[in-house]
């Protein structure tokens, strides 16, 4: 019989009560209005206070009893508690939450940090993950993040200590090819996409997919990059193009937090399954085998209205998101990224919401073993600018992200929202003294784009090496 | 061929900030100053109301008669960002017609950017009419402020069609504060999730999808849709036209 508890906090003079986990955790969240507009935020600020001094006084064990959200319905939940592993979990099952933070903070000082922390990684449930990050100061998040070591590869290897990688994205509203090598060519010359070359397409269609595919893949082994491209469509499509031969190097899919946001997709996770067996099959890495990507972002299943949990009551979204990262580490991926401001304002209102949980999403990813990365990024129609995302990147790659998007000029023209500026990702390495992935940064100094101090080089682009992609060639 | 001339030739290919100056690893002034604009005017696109007596007139003009109008749930535009489920339900449905049994329903909707529908939405409905042909049944179109996709369900349920295309107003972007998307449902009925439906976005010639192109995928996603029975993520357009990827969810 599972558990439903009640919690009560007295704060001054009032005394507040939560019914049932889910609940506490809402209420515990660092407030942000996609939980208001799902009806479970903390009403005050006192009663976040509250709900957040009871939340660190729970055991860890209540989260393998109390569940979130049920396994009846939920192959999200029974995914997690499958994943399970108690072994992992014998060193910090003593732990309530709050203890659980001073123990990662603790181990963050010790010399064998990235050891002791991914001796833990399968014994966290994404729940306990996201618990202790409420409990935890936005640098709490970045030291933590920092101490985690997670390296994926395929034709690079992404997350080597002292690298830092991007996804170069050229997109084009009509996935024009002419446009399309244009940004792809503007973010090879300023040193872009180590970790992909990924288009989001214009439209699903296989066919325009598969033109898409051979056009990077022309670019890639013209060039003899050492990088990985990615069309970024349904997974079904993605399944019946390798079927039919195309070259497609990573397989992506947006995932979520419960079955039923995956549903939403259009996605179970059998075909996953399926897809990431297909392209392991394909053999195309040359450093590894890692060959799924996937995104995420706070306010999907929310989006879709299956973000409700036991009892019918709604669980809060960095909970939910943090759910997605079971799912994710089930196919062992390449990449992960969060969207996190892409999906506007009803779930994260402003800038200060967008850095919180971009560091939130990019810490629990990370300390459950993804290959987390970040779309640093925002909509016009959300109360953030420049400034922001300057904030943002600075602190993710003090905390070592994996790697982030970057955009020509910030301006994504086909998504109509604003991410990276392939310049950013040199500012990024500059201040914390970063290189590339180690394949990528060796065709860089071959090609003549980078000085051997690791600057990229201001070179003509009509006589690099790379001038047969401009538009007179 | 200089620097400026090289990206000047590729600029032509794509609105993308491409080959930007820079003042050692930093964007020029000019191109920063530039882009703190654009994104002023984007921002303020956003809270431009639609002038739906115009867009009624243009709609009259080219043929399709005086569509109804509809309202979302919403209050205004600062509520229409806090709450998407108030922007997905119609206020009031009784003045549209129902059980029109037409084959195909059209709802212009105006999403993030009213000013899309007002710069594409007579050509792009002319070229639907015209792409769906005199095989198919279009009926009344309708109008929505302040509204998302899913208020489409309603209207058309209210409607009778077995077709429903949406054609919203996107987020405007730095670049193109003007740009349509078309979301396909087939059987529309409030409930239907964002995979059983298909879209087509970025219509805003002349640098985004032309209207004939983008009306020549609809109908033919509208005949296979037909044929399947359902839409979404099941219905692949294995022509050389287009077929969507399923709804974003920001809508």
């Amino acid at each position: 019989m599972r558990g439903v508890t009640v919690f009560r906090q007295t704060l001054g003079a009032t005394t507040y009560t939560f019914d049932h986990l889910v609940d506490l955790m809402a209420k515990a969240s660092p407030r942000r209005s996609g939980d208001e507009l799902a009806g479970c935020a903390a009403e005050t600020d006192a009663e976040r206070a509250a709900a957040q001094w009871a939340l660190a006084e729970v055991p860890l064990d209540l989260f393998l009893t109390e569940l979130l959200v049920p396994a009846e319905t939920d192959d999200v939940t029974r995914l997690i508690l499958d994943q399970h592993d108690r072994g992992a979990y014998a060193a910090i099952s003593h732990l309530t939450v709050g203890g659980l933070r001073d123990w990662l903070l603790d181990t963050v000082t010790r010399p064998d940090a990235a050891e002791r922390l991914a001796a833990v990684r399968w014994g966290l449930t994404p729940e306990m993950v996201a618990a202790v990050s409420k409990l935890m100061r936005n640098q709490d998040l970045v030291t933590v993040a920092r101490a985690v070591q997670v390296t994926t590869a395929f034709r690079t290897t992404v997350g080597l200590p002292g690298r830092f990688s991007t996804r170069l994205q050229p997109n084009h509203p009509t996935d024009d090819p002419r446009g399309v090598t244009a940004a792809t060519l503007d973010g090879l010359l300023l040193g872009a996409g180590d970790a992909v070359l990924g288009i989001n397409p214009a439209t699903d269609s296989p066919q325009a997919v598969n033109d898409l595919l051979h056009l990077l893949d022309d670019i890639r082994t013209r060039y003899e990059i050492p990088t990985q491209s990615c069309v970024l469509t349904h997974v079904t499509t993605s399944i019946g193009l390798m079927e039919a031969g195309a070259p497609v190097d990573l397989v992506f899919q947006s995932i979520a937090g419960t079955q039923g946001a995956n549903e939403g997709f259009g996605i179970t996770l059998e075909m996953l399954r399926e897809a990431d067996q297909a392209a392991r099959e394909l053999q195309r890495g040359t450093v590894g085998q890692n060959v799924m990507y996937f995104e995420t972002g706070q306010g999907s299943a929310l989006s879709a209205g299956a973000h409700l949990g036991t009892g019918d009551r709604p669980v809060d979204q960095q909970t939910l998101e943090t759910r997605a990262y079971a799912v994710a580490r089930e196919l062992d991926p390449f990449l992960v990224n969060t969207v996190v401001g892409f999906i506007g304002p009803e779930y994260l209102y402003d800038g200060k919401q967008v850095v919180r949980a971009g560091l939130e999403d990019h810490f629990c990813g990370k300390l459950l073993g993804l290959q987390m990365g970040v779309d640093v990024c925002y909509t016009n129609h959300t109360e953030a600018d420049q400034d922001d995302m300057d904030v943002l990147l600075t602190m993710l790659t003090a905390a070592r992200v994996g790697f982030v998007i970057c955009v020509p000029g910030a301006d994504d023209v086909m998504l109509g929202y604003q991410s990276l500026a392939y310049h950013d990702a040199l500012y990024a390495r500059d201040v914390f003294g970063l290189r590339p992935a180690p394949e990528f940064e060796a065709w860089l100094a071959r090609a003549g784009l980078m000085s051997e101090a690791g600057r990229m080089l201001p070179v003509d682009p009509g006589t690099s090496v790379l001038r047969a992609l401009g538009a007179g060639a | 061929m200089s620097d400026d001339d090289f990206w000047a030739a590729m600029r032509r290919t794509t609105q993308s900030r491409i080959g930007l100056g820079r003042t050692g690893d930093t964007m020029a002034l000019a191109d920063v100053l530039a882009f703190r604009a654009s994104h002023a005017m984007a921002r303020d696109a956003v809270h431009v109301p639609l002038d739906v007596e115009a867009l009624g007139r243009d709609l009259e003009a080219a043929g399709h008669g005086t569509p109804y109008e509809v309202t979302s749930r919403v209050a205004d535009r600062g509520e229409y960002l806090r709450r998407p489920d108030l922007g997905r339900l119609p206020a009031d449905l009784d003045h549209l017609p129902t059980d029109t049994g037409a084959d195909v329903g059209i709802v212009l909707v105006d999403g993030l950017s009213g000013q899309a529908l007002t710069d594409h939405a007579a050509g792009l409905v002319t070229a639907l009419v015209r792409a769906l042909g005199p095989g198919s049944s279009v009926a009344p179109l309708v109008v929505a402020t302040n509204a998302r996709v899913a208020l489409g369900d309603h209207v058309g349920e209210r409607l009778g069609v077995e077709t429903l295309l949406v054609l919203v107003g996107e987020r405007p972007g730095l670049s193109v504060p003007s740009s349509l998307g078309i979301y396909l449902t087939h059987h529309p009925r409030p409930g239907r999730r964002d995979s059983e439906r298909n879209c087509i976005s970025n219509v805003h010639p002349p640098d985004g999808l032309d209207y004939d192109t983008a009306a020549r995928i609809a109908a033919s996603l509208v005949t296979g849709a037909r044929a399947l029975g359902r839409s979404g993520v099941d219905l692949k357009d294995t022509s050389r036209a287009v077929e969507a990827a399923p709804a974003s969810p920001a809508l």
